[in-house]
């Protein structure tokens, strides 16, 4: 066999899509950790009643402000310690897994849909719809995001499902200018055109032609909105617009953390690291797969 | 350039009636009505109810109410707090230095520290220099605002004992009112040792405040960095000879700067969303806590001016940024 043959026999098939999505994917250590960390949650998130050790809610009036293990006066059962009403504090975390990850869920879905919708309805009809539509998300945008989140859930009232809707209509203006940008790119090419010829209506060719050549920034942005949400909800859950008691939520969990700065350094350090960690995880993956998704960044 | 600002001018205008709008209905969308909500569980005699509620105006027609509200606001009146009974724009010009210090502190050390940080990563793409700047402002970018506050308490504060926790000056302290500005005041006051109690005050709330700018700016400082070393004038002056000092700092640095100064000001927002957290644990008395309290004692006069003239802010700084754009890029003034 010669050269040439040798290497038209040794020359990759085109990969599966996912296949070669998931190496661009894998290449990237960051990304990778964030996965890990996001699925790690996930799991405390969905098994919160097996593997936490005790109730989140349950109040241990002998043990309470008990400092982790490895510190004198800690005690074995209380692995991270416990409140000042004798919580653990572990417990509180695994279930606030639940709650912070579900708020995202939750928040990012609504948002995510509506804003897809609009996007669509403003790059593809154009007119004045996109002009209301437009100007309407301008004026959302002109207010500080917690402003406008804080000032939703002090008229919807307090809440945890009030917190979720602010933090949706909060994340709204950014789903939906990416949608139109990525629309109005799609909507002129000749795919389009020729589904158009085809006969497809205006719907389909919405939907189904060009929504899902749309998708790939909408999921990366998507994935930055699970962060951006279970920081803004953290931060309602902090002063006290959140989730409320005793819900083992992490920003509610460091609301009364001022009281115990001097004495208790668990209380103000654990969930606060909880916080951290699961936004930076989604943060390093939402990077991970826009590298790994933007064709423009490949080359 | 008079069509350019022109142009701006008119797409802020419907934007600011929209804002307006918004902040009248939310207001509105309170179940059952302010004065309701303000007498809280008790109930009320409801002749005293309707007469609450026409001398706040709200037994009217809601486009009067809106029509009232947006002609009072144009003239610098809006409402009356029900709790203080002061005028709102006189509370809230009370509480506005304090804010503006601290926001201007906090974006000064973002810019300073993040700005540079961003070049050097650009310069020193690829080695451990750019790692190192990334992976912190990553970090930075990804800290919730009122943990880091806390967590910055928790150690210089408690543990190290070298700043106060809250509030703008030691009690001991009275310096005279001339700028609201407490750095500026201690400086011209003739008090022993004010200026230092007014610094140590300010700087744990600016290191909280200014750390997600300083990482948004340091991300964005490099990359839009990298895009303009890759231009054909830069590798222009290389082939020239330049040193790489005079290139970064005089060719590329203007160039790169262009987006930065954009991102900046949209900074302004996230930092007025902060300043209610930062104010709020550091007992800061500026628009932030001043904000949350009236949220929490159902002022609503209060909210909705503080939400109008915040949003205006936003809007005005917003419209200052996109006109030093055209100043300093010509190119966006004559698009296509």
């Amino acid at each position: 066999m010669n050269d040439t043959q040798e290497a038209i026999l040794a020359a990759p098939q085109t990969p599966h899509p996912f296949v070669e999505f998931w190496r661009d994917f894998a290449r990237n250590p960051g990304a990778l950790a964030g996965f890990a960390v996001i699925v790690l949650f996930i799991i405390c998130a969905v098994f919160a009643g097996t593997l936490a050790p005790h109730s989140p809610i349950e109040q241990y009036r002998n043990a309470v402000l008990t400092p982790p293990t490895w510190q004198s006066g800690g005690r074995a059962e209380f692995l991270l310690g416990t409140d000042a009403v004798g919580r653990d504090v572990l417990s509180r975390l695994i279930f606030g897994a639940r709650l912070s990850l579900g708020i995202g869920l939750v928040s990012v879905t609504l948002s995510l849909g509506l804003g897809i919708f609009l996007g669509l309805c403003a790059g593809f009809l154009r007119g004045w719809l996109d002009t209301a539509i437009m100007r309407l998300m301008d004026i959302l945008l002109a207010l500080p995001s917690l402003l406008l989140a804080v000032a939703i859930v002090a008229v919807l009232g307090p809440g945890l499902t009030n917190a979720m809707y602010a933090i949706a209509i909060v994340l709204l203006p950014h789903y939906v200018r990416l949608t139109r940008a990525a629309v109005i790119g799609e909507r002129d090419k000749e795919y389009v055109l020729a589904s158009k010829i085809a006969g497809a209506g205006t719907l389909r060719l919405m939907f189904g032609t060009i929504l899902p050549n749309c998708l790939a920034p909408l999921i990366v942005q998507a994935t930055l909105g699970f962060s951006t949400a279970i920081l803004d909800a953290a931060a309602l859950g902090f002063l006290g617009l959140g989730a409320q008691p005793p819900a083992a939520e992490w920003g509610a969990m460091l609301a009364s953390a001022m009281e115990f700065i001097q004495s208790a350094w668990w209380i103000v350090t654990f969930p606060g690291i909880a916080i951290f960690l699961a936004v930076l995880a989604f943060n390093l993956m939402g990077d991970g797969l826009r590298d790994a998704l933007d064709p423009k960044l490949k080359q | 350039m008079l069509t350019f600002f022109l142009k701006r001018l008119a797409v802020v205008i419907p934007t600011f009636i929209g804002i307006t709008l918004l902040v009248f209905a939310l207001i509105r969308m309170v179940p059952g009505d302010p004065v309701e909500a303000l007498s809280g569980e008790r109930g009320i005699d409801p002749a005293r109810h309707a007469q609450l509620l026409h001398e706040f105006g709200l037994d009217r027609p809601l486009p009067a109410q809106y029509g009232e509200f947006v002609w009072k606001a144009l003239h610098g009146d809006l409402g009356v707090s029900i709790v203080s009974h002061e005028p709102v724009l006189s509370e809230f010009l009370d509480r506005f230095p304090a804010t503006f210090e601290l926001t201007l502190c906090a974006i000064l050390f973002a810019a300073l520290i993040g700005i540079p940080a961003g070049m050097l990563a650009a310069v020193k793409r690829n080695t451990p220099i750019d790692y190192g700047v990334m992976g912190v402002s990553l970090a930075g970018y990804s800290m919730p605002l009122f943990w880091w506050a806390l967590l910055l308490i928790l150690y210089f504060s408690v543990h190290l004992g070298w700043t106060p926790v809250s509030g703008r000056l030691g009690i001991e302290f009275d310096p005279p009112h001339v700028t609201g500005l407490m750095l500026v005041d201690t400086w011209l006051s003739d008090e022993e040792g004010a200026f230092r109690s007014a610094l140590s005050h300010l700087i744990l709330p600016t290191l909280a405040l200014g750390t997600i700018p300083l990482a948004t700016l340091a991300r964005m400082t490099r990359s839009s960095m990298l895009e303009v070393l890759r231009e054909d004038y830069i590798r222009a002056a290389r082939a020239r000879g330049l040193t790489p000092l005079r290139i970064v700092a005089k060719h590329a640095f203007r160039n790169a700067l262009i987006p930065v100064v954009t991102v900046a000001g949209l900074q302004v927002g996230v930092l007025l969303g902060g300043a209610v957290l930062t104010e709020t644990i550091f007992a800061w008395p500026g628009i932030g806590k001043w904000l949350i309290e009236a949220i929490h004692r159902r002022d609503y006069p209060i909210v909705q001016g503080g939400l109008l003239i915040c949003a205006s802010l936003v809007i005005l700084v917003n419209l200052a940024v996109d006109l030093l754009y055209g100043i300093i890029n010509p190119r966006i003034r004559h698009p296509r």
